[in-house]
């Protein structure tokens, strides 16, 4: 089952939203996406949005931790919201708890925290010293 | 001579006392990436026939998950069963189901079920982690003949 990955380009970030019932290779086809995307449009930011997946089980948060840290090597910033109550508790209690991924409860927050990061991010200025 | 360990994990697989199965038995057959959404699916369909709440649906479709996907991954050429159904018990009613596969088997369950061990360089939190997130869960396995897991999760 290969949906088409929903990736909307919001001013300089890029808007990924996970719906439904995905199966692993669809998890891994999206990091694949979402990679190709930030590289292809020089995003600074990328909001994921999980509020619409049906399961959050070790596999997808491990592809969700990866996402993110290949987004920071390609220099820009994620942001991952819509993590419900129920799929904390269980994220928790499995043991998969996301420790080093940025997060916001919606969607609004978390394009608040992307913008927050850039305008005082030393990364943005990196790479404006860089461009002197 | 082999050497077979078989270890029990939890409480009784079959649930409390008195308990008895409602309806009848939903069956996928584990073979392919897709037959996880099956499993899922079944699990989810079940819990909101059982009556379970959000958050105990959501931790018991999340354990069907790993332990569907440890078929998949470990599991001889990825095939086993899962069968899910409802259960009651006096005035509680739940959901039980159990995962099988003829696959190596596991040597040592004691080892597979601490946190952070793995056999191929995963998380490892898959049998403990999905542990911990029902009310009930057996695991039964003999090095050659494969493991079945049973849990069962209440609504409360």
């Amino acid at each position: 089952m290969h949906e088409a990955v929903p990736i909307l380009r919001v001013g300089p970030d890029l808007l990924v939203t996970l719906q439904g019932d995905l199966d692993d290779l669809t998890v891994e086809a999206i990091e694949r996406e979402v990679t190709a995307e930030v590289t292809r449009t020089h995003a600074h930011g990328v909001l994921i949005d999980v509020s619409g997946l049906a399961v959050v089980d070790s596999f997808v948060a491990r592809v969700l931790a990866r996402i993110v840290g290949m987004v920071r090597l390609l220099g820009a910033d994620s942001t991952l919201v819509g993590i419900g109550p129920a799929v904390a508790i269980t994220l928790t209690e499995l043991g998969a708890s996301l420790d080093h991924v940025p997060t916001a409860l919606t969607a609004e927050q978390g394009m608040a925290m992307l913008r927050h990061l850039r305008s005082a991010g030393t990364r943005t200025l990196m790479r404006h010293d860089s461009n002197r | 001579m082999t050497a077979t360990v078989e270890a029990s994990y939890g409480g009784t697989p079959s649930g409390p006392p008195g308990s008895a199965v409602l309806a009848p038995v939903a069956a996928v057959t584990i073979d392919g990436e897709a037959d996880l959404l099956r499993v899922r699916s079944a699990l989810r369909t079940e819990a909101q026939a059982a009556g379970l709440g959000l958050t105990a649906t959501t931790k018991l479709v999340t354990a069907g998950s790993e332990l569907a996907r440890n078929i998949l991954r470990y599991a001889d050429r990825g095939h086993g069963v899962v069968t899910v159904q409802q259960v009651t018990a006096g005035h509680r009613s739940g959901v039980r189901a159990q995962f099988t596969d003829y696959g190596p088997g596991i040597a040592d369950l004691d080892e597979v079920m601490r946190d952070g061990f793995s056999s191929c360089g995963s998380l490892g939190i898959g049998l403990p982690g999905s542990r911990r997130l029902v009310d009930e869960f057996m695991i039964e396995s003999a090095a050659g003949r494969g493991t079945t897991v049973i849990i069962a999760q209440w609504d409360r």
